[in-house]
């Protein structure tokens, strides 16, 4: 059997597959953080149960509606989106003027009410969510075997991170984001209407987070704490990639993903806390996170 | 000592001296252990503002220190608690060190994501007995003749304890170090031109916050003689920031009466489950929506008094 650093290549390749599964998580999470922090000024706490959301919002609408993958996957990130719009109106514009630890605390406590009401609803145990009959079954690529969900979870992340730093980088909406994470004030006095502006945008980073949920409902099991401590990792990598740039947070999150992934080959009782260290490495070496500026 | 605080800090120590009386002895040693830990808490976000998300690692380190010394190697409990507390300290000028080059929002993250890593340290490291925890600490003989498995005599540490770290916060609040704490909370860059070396002072702060969670959670271990992942998990770090913003912000008895109210609230919910994370949740949304000052604060501005 063929081996890479003395692992065999099965395992090896395995373990990177995860790693990367991992990584298109990091990389949609951490970029709606991105999108919602640079024109919000708040750190999403309750991203993590919106992750949740979605994914619950795809296994109701199965057992419920039955509905399949396909309609959820438009459906649930729209649903959540919603329910993120009405936070956003209906709290956090409050607390525009105020310190923005008032914002990391409010959606604490959101988090804390939604995973709450949740784990009453369905206990703590989780919830199988079928694999789409289209994406089941594999591919033997001779070195390994692939399975077609998992290649289309890591082609499909992708494929949005980018649109969604097209979007923002190239397109005119993108320009006007842009310049309202800048200087709000300006962008309104040129008439452009920012408040809805920020509305959308926080729908559209919470709905990013759905999608997420919604792809790994049959990877891993629909359960209600399936986003709280998967948030702290994103947290963490948001810190490493710093939140001044779109493409960094998209080759951190899959980056890291990769690391953490390799890690469980090489020094396994490290995997869970190797994003922790190379946090404490780039806050020694590069405080601002290496694709950050200072603010 | 002010007036009004002189009168205040009378009213609170009759209230724990006459409250076992009425109240369950070891719920009160809980009340007090955990408003030593808020008030701690609050030394480094109500007067620095530094808002850390991440002080469970200081009350789970010293518990599991000092359940460790004083189970394995057969420490007394007043050199027990003494060096819980010391490792708290320890790392909280590890993680101080790195913390503090984020400010505002980094902050926050860096501290939760850090005190995650530790976390997952004691859920895998051997001797913290996983999900056990330490069990069966013994609460040993105080100073050598005080037997500490008297209920009497534990309540009576527990109260010098709480009131020691009291006062001594009491003391770095209203000195020099404390007015320039709090000039660095309201205009950081105002600080570093008048000449303070700011970092230093906000790793001062951070390191006397982390040693009194320690002192906060190596008591706690002894009270309850045991040592468990609760207390060093991010939802401990959560219900501290929830005690403190109960009781109000900045606030000297803020954050006792935050943890009166949320370890009340806990006590009789406890057989509701899930609703407690959900009442939680509510009041986080409630104060910080409508209720910023908190009881203390609110009580403040009603008497125009600073408390």
């Amino acid at each position: 059997m063929t081996e890479i650093f003395g692992i065999p290549v099965q395992a090896f390749m395995g373990q990177l597959l995860i790693g990367l599964i991992n990584g298109s998580f990091y990389a949609l999470l951490s970029l709606g953080l991105a999108v919602i922090f640079g024109l919000l000024n708040i750190i999403n706490f309750t991203h993590g149960a919106q992750y949740m959301m979605g994914a619950f919002c795809a296994y109701l609408l199965l057992n419920k509606a039955g509905l399949g993958y396909w309609p959820s996957l438009v459906i649930a990130p729209v649903v959540v989106g919603i329910t993120g719009v009405v936070i956003e109106r209906t709290m956090l514009k409050r607390l525009y003027n105020l310190d923005h630890l008032y914002g990391l605390l409010l959606t604490f406590g959101l988090a804390l009410i939604i995973q709450g009401v949740f784990r009453n609803e369905y206990g703590t145990s989780g919830q199988p969510y079928a694999m789409p009959k289209e994406l089941t079954g594999g591919h033997n690529l001779g070195f390994m075997f692939l399975p077609t969900y998992r290649a289309w979870v890591i082609v499909f992340s992708l494929f949005v991170c980018l649109a969604t730093w097209f979007i923002i980088e190239k397109t005119k909406l993108g320009a006007y984001l842009r310049a309202a994470t800048e200087n709000p004030a300006l962008v309104q006095a040129f008439g452009v209407n920012v408040p809805r502006m920020i509305t959308l945008t926080y729908g559209f980073g919470v709905g990013l987070a759905a999608l997420a949920g919604v792809m790994a409902g049959p990877i891993y099991q629909v359960s209600p704490q399936m986003g709280a401590d998967l948030i702290i990792v994103v947290f963490a990598v948001v810190v490493i990639g710093g939140m001044g740039s779109i493409m960094g947070s998209i080759v951190t999150g899959f980056g890291l993903g990769i690391i953490e992934g390799l890690t469980k080959v090489f020094y396994p009782e490290a995997s869970n806390t190797v994003i922790f260290v190379i946090m404490a490495i780039v806050l020694l070496v590069k405080p601002a996170g290496l694709f950050g500026r200072e603010r | 000592m002010k007036k009004e605080h002189r009168i205040a800090f009378a009213v609170m120590v009759a209230a724990l001296l006459l409250a076992p009386l009425v109240v369950y002895p070891v719920f009160l040693m809980k009340v007090m252990c955990f408003a030593l830990f808020a008030s701690a808490f609050n030394l480094l976000v109500g007067y620095g503002g530094l808002l850390s998300f991440g002080h469970a690692m200081f009350l789970g380190t010293a518990g599991y220190a000092s359940a460790h010394a004083a189970k394995v190697w057969g420490f007394p409990p007043e050199a027990a608690i003494l060096f819980g507390t010391l490792c708290s300290a320890a790392l909280g000028v590890v993680s101080g060190l790195l913390a503090i080059r984020r400010q505002g929002i980094y902050f926050a993250m860096i501290t939760l994501a850090l005190a995650q890593m530790i976390f997952f340290f004691y859920l895998q490291a051997p001797f913290t007995g996983g999900e056990d925890g330490i069990q069966a600490v013994p609460r040993g003989r105080l100073l050598g003749f005080v037997d500490l498995s008297n209920i009497w005599a534990m309540y009576a540490t527990v109260l010098t304890i709480f009131l020691g770290g009291f006062l001594l916060i009491y003391r770095a609040i209203h000195s020099p170090f404390g007015q320039v704490l709090k000039s660095i909370r309201e205009n950081e860059a105002r600080a570093i031109s008048l000449g303070y070396d700011t970092t230093r002072y906000k790793l001062l702060a951070y390191v006397l916050s982390a040693t009194l969670a320690g002192l906060a959670g190596a008591t706690k271990a002894l009270v309850f003689q045991l040592a468990s992942l609760t207390d060093a998990h991010w939802s401990m770090s959560g219900e501290v920031v929830l005690m403190t913003l109960v009781g109000g912000l900045g606030t000297l008895f803020g954050p006792a009466v935050g943890a009166l109210v949320i370890i009340s609230m806990e006590h009789y919910l406890a057989q509701l489950g899930a609703w407690v994370t959900i009442v939680q949740g509510i009041i986080f949304v409630v104060c910080v929506l409508a209720f910023r000052r908190g009881i203390v604060g609110e009580l403040a501005r009603i008497l125009r008094k600073p408390l």
